[in-house]
């Protein structure tokens, strides 16, 4: 066999870069849910916001699980460093997250229970969220290497940073899980998502601003990237577009728009991503290994690409086949809740 | 805390999250097939037993499935935050496959289980039924790519080392090891078997109730049915894996007999208290000349002794000489249960021997017990490699790791997995008690999927103070 010449970095950089963000709007809608389901007005209320991501869930989390291994299989030197450096947050994220999944069967088939798993979906979602905000903040601030091995202390990932990211991302997760709730409920329960979404949204503003303001002091090559000649040149609408856009979800919160409180908390979150990326971009052990320097073999990205390339479309095609299937305002018994208490 | 060792604490936290996990894949693997069936079987013969069947068995599925996606999560990480050496040095070879486990299985399987769960009035009946395939499908998928992972720990092939990382050279030698093909035959048959023994035992206790008799008898043949051609697989399978195993991994047999000394003709020991250090057996039962027969098909073969391989490369024998004592046990009680159900079948008395509907609903432990031990003797047979001959655990472990912190760990996944799994198996005894009651279909009636017919308590801040309206 002959190695391959040609890299793959760039596409793999490409795919996992999109896959992460597929995670984090997917399961960002439906931890979000989560979240602002402790608050819910009503039991009733809580039981159609449940049903509206019930079907949904697993797929999203799947994008997690794809997340992890497409880490581990295409840039296998940021996995063994990044993952022990935030072994807490990963254990935290990962408890939260089993209570809230079995909390959706859980709550519906233990009655007597019932109250103990709706605070295991709602505490759930919220430290799921909440270890992932501390992820991303320890991300961006970087680890402490020794050769091909995290060598920092297990608590260096929590610092006043993180925890205000983890912090914002609660709030973005809520922003998202209302957009999807206004989508997909009506009357007084889709007003309640829009009142909730405005004080998320402001919380998100006021996140945005400060980890803008902040990132560049953490290291020197953030604050180049941002302001040195000429990246500023083509850098100057992120912020601008970032603006105009909290203007136009602010408005479609407040109005009676059903789909555009969703599109614009995932752009919000597109254009943070985006910005996130020219941050660190190309690196991915921040500040110590790039894309390039953390890539697996040539052969394995390779042999994995053929798969994904032909996968991802038929992914992407049944999931938005299931998504298709569940469409439409979810209602308290007349929807398929109903058939299951006959 | 210097006593706290991170390498053990750490093994013991693998082996605790992929105790429980295994036996929910052990679980849905032959149930997501088995409703495959149900509906293709409704589909042909247009019968509703079988309907009224799926969906009792789909709402059970729905628990266990859920549960199965959370513990599964963390199996991945694991290799990141315990055993990242393990990952640094082996990924360029298994990270693409277990990522291809995610793209080709977890994928089909979530996508389509909302349907399967909440989608019968949704879509046409024969979308249905394409759903109920492709989760099943979906769990064999999930199957393939994990044990090829596994098999490739167990056997490596199809690589090269530089400056001590593995390089893949050839792809099929890296999935098709020489172990992968007996393991997994020898696996799924076993989640086929397990699955097949809880419809069984659910089945008998539904007959000996009274009620719903005749989903229960329903349950109860196509179980044995199925158990009739499987279960007789399973022992050549199981002799064919070890026979397997005995080219590849001479150790690990090594163990699991307890041999010490290399002879011939080899004896076999039914019972012994192994002694590592002593490098000897007590209260030893020997049989001569069986160990050469089921080891070497001949009666005087002979096999390497744990003498032969240096200390530091032995497995701790105890362990597995009793995981598999315990694995063949439970198959010969499984093998017994399925003679005596065919006689009573032929006999045409399976739904009135009491004594016989009983023995099945204790029998349901059974198949999970011997996936247990069968994995116990497999996994714990590998040490001290995390991929055999070539890198060993305690090379594995993540550096960075205090013994205090992986104590942490455990401790929280043992109180969360113990919290879990006891409130999942009260749901899943209530399901059962139940009974596939309450669905059934008609003109009139609609068809459910999904959720059970439990009637929701009103909370305190419910707007209906004196209950449902």
């Amino acid at each position: 066999m002959i190695e391959p010449t040609i890299s793959f970095v760039g596409i793999w950089s490409v795919i996992l870069l999109s896959g992460v963000f597929l995670y984090v709007l997917l399961d960002g809608f439906d931890l979000g849910v989560g979240i602002l389901h402790g608050f819910a007005p009503s039991t009733a209320d809580g039981d159609v916001m449940m049903k509206s991501i019930a079907p949904v869930w697993d797929g999203n989390e799947t994008w997690l699980v794809l997340g992890g291994v497409a880490l581990l299989a295409a840039f296998p030197l940021a996995f063994a460093i990044i993952i022990p450096a935030v072994y807490f947050p990963i254990l935290v994220m990962l408890l939260a997250l089993a209570f809230r999944g079995v909390a959706f069967e859980f709550r519906f088939q233990d009655p007597a229970g019932r109250a103990f798993w709706d605070h295991a979906f709602h505490y759930g979602s919220l430290a799921a969220t909440f270890a992932q905000g501390l992820v991303l903040g320890a991300f961006v601030q970087g680890f402490q290497v020794e050769g091909r091995q995290f060598a920092g202390g297990a608590f260096d990932f929590l610092t006043p940073f993180s925890a205000f990211v983890g912090a914002a991302l609660v709030c973005g997760y809520g922003l998202l899980g209302a957009g999807w709730l206004i989508l997909k409920t009506e009357g007084t329960l889709q007003n309640w998502a829009r009142g909730l979404g405005q004080y998320c949204l402001i919380g998100v503003v006021f996140g945005l601003i400060v980890v803008s303001l902040w990132s560049p002091a953490i290291d020197a090559s953030i604050a180049t990237r941002w302001f040195s000649m000429p990246n500023v040149l083509f850098l100057w609408p992120i912020p601008l577009v970032t603006g105009a856009l909290v203007f136009w979800e602010w408005r479609a919160l407040r109005s009676g728009a059903e789909a555009s409180p969703f599109v614009g908390a995932l752009l919000l979150f597109l254009l943070a991503y985006l910005s996130l990326a020219i941050s660190l971009w190309p690196m991915v052990v921040p500040f110590h290994f790039t894309l390039w320097e953390a890539a697996s073999s040539p052969r394995t990205q390779a042999f994995l690409l053929v798969g994904t390339l032909f996968m991802l479309p038929v992914i992407l095609m049944y999931s938005g086949w299931s998504y298709w299937v569940f469409r439409g305002k979810v209602r308290g018994r007349s929807n398929h809740e109903a058939a299951y208490e006959d | 805390m210097r006593s706290l060792d991170p390498l053990i604490l750490s093994r013991i936290q693998f082996a605790w999250v992929i105790a429980w996990h295994i036996l929910l894949p052990a679980f849905t693997v032959g149930v997501a097939s088995y409703i495959a069936v149900l509906e293709g079987l409704h589909a042909m013969t247009g019968r509703d037993v079988y309907l009224r069947v799926s969906n009792f068995w789909i709402r059970i599925f729905a628990v266990t499935f859920g549960m199965g996606v959370v513990t599964g999560v963390v199996m991945p990480f694991q290799f990141g935050t315990n055993w990242s050496r393990l990952s640094d040095a082996t990924a360029n070879v298994i990270g693409p496959l277990l990522a291809y486990e995610g793209l080709l299985a977890f994928f089909l399987e979530a996508s389509f289980l909302g349907v399967l769960l909440f989608g019968r009035k949704l879509v046409p009946p024969w979308m249905h039924l394409v759903a109920a395939v492709m989760v099943a499908a979906g769990t064999l998928f999930s199957s393939f790519w994990i044990l090829a992972t596994n098999s490739w720990m167990q056997t490596p092939a199809g690589y090269t080392i530089v400056d001590g990382r593995f390089y893949p050279t050839d792809w099929m030698e890296v999935i098709f090891t020489p172990s992968f093909p007996y393991r997994l035959v020898h696996t799924v048959l076993a989640f086929y078997i397990t699955s097949a023994l809880v419809v069984m035992g659910v089945g008998s206790y539904t007959v000996r109730c009274g009620r719903f008799l005749e989903e229960g008898r329903v349950m109860m043949t196509t179980a044995l049915s199925l158990l009739t051609v499987l279960v007789p697989l399973q022992l050549v399978a199981g002799d064919q894996h070890g026979l397997n195993t005995l080219k590849h991994q001479p150790a690990k047999i090594a163990a699991i007999e307890a041999r010490w000394e290399t002879v011939a003709p080899v004896p076999l020991t039914l019972f012994a208290l192994p002694e590592q250090d002593a490098e000897t057996n007590r209260y030893a039962l020997d049989v001569p000349y069986l160990g050469s027969l089921i080891l070497t098909h001949s009666l005087d073969g002979s096999i390497k002794g744990l003498k032969d391989f240096p200390a530091n490369e032995r497995a701790p024998v105890a362990i597995v000489f009793f995981a598999f004592r315990i694995m063949v046990a439970a198959g010969i009680l499984i093998l017994a249960l399925v003679v005596v159900g065919s006689v009573l079948r032929g006999l045409g008395r399976m739904f009135t021997s009491h004594w016989y509907l009983l023995a099945c609903q204790l029998a349901i432990p059974l198949g999970f017990l011997a996936v247990l031990a069968g994995w116990t003797t497999t996994e714990v047979g590998r040490q001290p490699w995390t991929v055999y001959g070539l890198l060993r655990t305690a090379d594995s472990v993540t550096p960075s790791l205090s013994g205090g912190h992986v104590l942490v760990s455990l401790v929280l996944y043992a109180v969360a997995y113990v919290v879990i799994y006891p409130t999942g198996v009260l749901i899943l005894l209530r399901l059962v008690r139940n009974g596939p009651g309450g669905m059934l279909t008609g003109p009139d009636v609609p068809v459910q999927a999904g959720r059970p017919a439990v009637p929701i308590k009103e909370l305190p801040r419910s707007p209906y103070p004196g209950g449902q309206p």
